[in-house]
């Protein structure tokens, strides 16, 4: 057990992965002598040398169609996006070629390629450095999209995404990059799929993932001073989504709000309340919440708190789901 | 008027130091556009020198005022982002004359797509000094109404702008208009499809517009180098445009690589791409640390070469930037420093959270209307439970 930062266990795990497998290799802008602009790659240049952590010419369907070549000569490319809103050049790459070739040579090609993405905001960013667009990959056969939102999981589900065969788009929460936490080689193993249970609680459901998961454990923790029994669950895996834990939770409390910072129409939460209302429908004791950014852009530093889902706008759902007065429906549990 | 721009066509007439055949490198011609050393000297171009024939002593100390005052704009900003007015900034040391000596050259119905490191670029337009630093307080999106000073808004994703200078050109060309579109960008860009894409439309629709590439020598970490194994301006011959190097220090050889650009362009020339070859001398942004990737030596290698120096040497040698000039030169420059640190300070920190759902489309949107009256029904009711 040692104590590190969530940015320090993604750079412990890739150099294990790169330690335990010859064809991992790693691709990037600035990932080389810089170790990135978050440092997520410090210093792994140095030990396993540039034919292995490659610094890249700038382009990002450059990044992804090169790693696409390396998977078919059997590589294993790890791809650095500097920032969330610099995917967008690759997203071609991504969505017609990574997540295909599988299933277009009927499984003969494997592509076991991790695409590492800083998402998210809350750190006073520019424009296109704040994005939250995990949602557009869901939607997309053929990928794998995790989350982790504390470093135990940072540290042991790249890992795993790097073993794994099919294409996994791997989204790190930027701001919680400092955020400090145990870390062991031998965890509790629970894989990358996985949801996991944060807190049990009685009354809601709270689903959360990447950088709202703190969030919602705060929300949880200021509910249960008014006596409100929150059970929070981060996803971890957003596709597929494991649905087995939330629908027993939500079995058990008859009520579910679901948070993240991408817009809400046709996101991530949309996804997951049509789903537990198809599974749940009898359960429930008031229509799921969603507690999301709005459908705009990203907005500038001086309006995302407005933008982004904090504690007071949970606990508002909470209440609205609860059957308590809130802003939306008053006194009403639904709209 | 001879056509000097075409690739290796023009003959340099200054000899850098080293400059050998036998010191360039395997199958390079060492060929680069300067009219002024950095000693000052005005070195004779036969190609380029008409082109700049009409310029004054006057002239010249203007240009020298300009890059003073840019250069303090960019100190001044810098320092407020220490002092936390501003989220983070891009500096433009070094970059001086690569963007004077480009954007003085324009005319006002031109029109320039830049990224974001062209503060120069947009103080010759005109911006003011507020629509210069919102977007780097984080407090709009961005400046400047594009339409009121002939440039768009700066692109952060790199190279993207590129193809809209193209657009923009092929839309002239077509109303028959002789105004020129400008692209700003930089050595990495040109590794971006975007780029590439935007040169080969510009070819094809043979648009009039100038692809300036800053070759800074750096994108944030990253060496030219890998970015181009060969000179950046060699690139474009290969799409069929026709490109010129030249020192991106020397205002003087700038302003007119880019005059032969913008003439070529007005009279159906086509697109000309023209890299200028300058130097980053601060961080990539206020964010960055160089110490971790820069070379010892690199940084004086190139003060020596600085392009404010140079053309003070030259304009003290004629015996036209007296001290009393220089004193007014600065006096000038600390005024637009202290005018752009109040417009700085006076921009809104806290704007009406509501806002965060202007502008997004031209005319209502249901559903966004609907998230923006439930947002005021909650922010509404945060105040009731205040009260
Ligand atoms: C599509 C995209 N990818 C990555 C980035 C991150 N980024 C910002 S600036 C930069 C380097 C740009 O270098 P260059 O084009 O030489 O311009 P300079 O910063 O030197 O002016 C990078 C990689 C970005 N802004 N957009
Ligand atoms: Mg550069």
């Amino acid at each position: 057990m040692t104590e590190m930062t969530l940015g320090a266990a993604l750079n412990s795990g890739l150099r294990r992965a790169l330690a335990d497998d010859d064809k991992v290799v790693l691709l990037g802008e600035d990932i080389g002598k810089l170790g990135g602009v978050f440092r997520v790659t410090d210093k792994l240049q140095e030990e396993f040398g540039p034919r292995r952590v490659i610094d890249t010419p700038l382009a990002e369907a450059g990044i992804i169609g090169t790693a696409v070549g390396l998977a078919y000569r059997g590589y294993r490319p790890v791809c650095e996006i500097q920032f969330d809103g610099f995917i967008y050049p690759g997203f071609d790459q991504i969505v017609a070629q990574v997540a295909k070739l599988h299933y277009r040579t009927r499984g003969a090609v494997k592509m076991p390629i991790t695409i590492r993405v800083p998402f998210g905001g809350g750190i006073g960013a520019v424009e296109h450095h704040s994005e939250s667009p995990e949602a557009y990959f869901a939607h997309t056969a053929g990928l794998r999209v995790i989350s982790c939102s504390n470093p135990q999981d940072a540290h042991s589900m790249i890992r795993e995404a790097i073993a794994c065969d099919d294409p996994v788009l791997f989204f790190e929460p930027k701001r919680r990059y400092w955020l400090k936490g145990e870390v062991s080689d031998d965890a509790d193993g629970l894989p990358m799929g996985n949801a996991r249970v944060l807190t049990e609680g009685s009354d809601v459901t709270l689903v959360a993932y990447g950088p709202l998961v703190p969030t919602a454990l705060d929300a949880a923790a200021a509910a249960a001073e008014d006596g409100t029994s929150i059970e929070v669950i981060d996803l971890r895996s957003l596709s597929p989504i494991d649905f087995a834990p939330i629908e027993a939770s939500v079995r058990k409390t008859g009520r579910l709000v679901i948070t993240h910072e991408a817009a809400q129409s046709g996101g991530i939460g949309a996804e997951l309340a049509a789903a537990i209302t198809e599974r749940c429908f009898f359960w429930l004791e008031a229509a799921p919440a969603r507690v999301t950014g709005f459908d705009t852009p990203y907005p500038p530093a001086a309006l995302e708190d407005a933008f982004l889902p904090d504690l007071d706008r949970l606990l508002d759902a909470v209440d609205r789901v609860m059957g308590r007065r809130n802003s939306l429906t008053g006194w009403k549990a639904s709209a | 008027m001879s056509d000097v721009s075409t690739t290796h066509e023009h003959t340099r007439t200054s000899s850098p130091a080293g400059g050998s055949p036998e010191d360039l490198h395997p199958g390079q011609l060492e060929d680069i556009v300067q009219l002024i050393c950095p000693d000052g000297a005005r070195t004779a171009s036969p190609g380029f020198d008409p082109w700049v024939a009409d310029v004054t002593d006057e002239d010249l100390l203007g240009l020298y005022e300009d890059m003073i005052v840019v250069r303090r704009i960019d100190t001044e900003a810098t320092a407020l982002q220490r002092q936390g007015e501003l989220a983070l900034w891009a500096p433009l040391l070094g970059q001086e004359a690569a963007q004077i000596g480009s954007g003085r050259a324009l005319r006002s119905d031109d029109f320039v797509f830049s990224s974001y490191r062209e503060h120069g670029v947009a103080y010759t337009r005109g911006a003011r000094f507020g629509d210069l630093l919102s977007f780097w307080r984080g407090t709009t999106a961005s400046g400047w109404d594009p339409y009121s000073i002939g440039m768009a808004t700066p692109a952060v994703i790199i190279g993207a702008q590129t193809l809209h200078a193209t657009g923009y050109a092929l839309g002239c060309k077509h109303d028959g208009v002789d105004s020129v579109a400008v692209a700003y960008f930089g050595d990495g860009a040109t590794s971006q499809g975007d780029v590439n894409e935007a040169m080969v439309f510009a070819a094809s629709f043979q648009a009039p517009v100038i692809f300036f590439c800053q070759n800074n020598q750096w994108a944030i970490s990253e060496p030219v180098g890998l970015q181009a194994q060969r000179h950046i301006s060699d690139r474009a011959p290969g799409f069929g445009i026709p490109s010129m190097r030249v020192d991106g220090n020397d205002v003087l050889a700038v302003l007119a690589a880019t005059r032969i650009a913008l003439d070529r362009a007005r009279r159906g020339g086509g697109p000309t791409f023209i890299e200028a070859v300058t130097y980053r001398m601060g961080p990539h942004t206020t964010s960055d640390d160089p110490k971790r990737y820069r070379p010892t030596g690199e940084l004086d290698e190139w003060a020596a070469k600085d392009p404010i120096t140079r053309l003070g040497r030259l304009l003290e040698g004629r015996g036209v930037l007296t001290e009393d000039v220089a004193t007014r030169v600065q006096q000038k420059a600390d005024a637009v420093a202290y005018e752009m640190r109040a417009a700085c300070v006076a921009l809104e920190r806290h704007p009406d959270p509501l806002t965060v759902f202007d502008q997004v489309y031209s005319g209502p949107h249901s559903g966004l209307e609907r998230q923006k009256s439930q947002y005021a029904a909650y922010l509404a009711s945060l105040d009731g439970a205040q009260s």
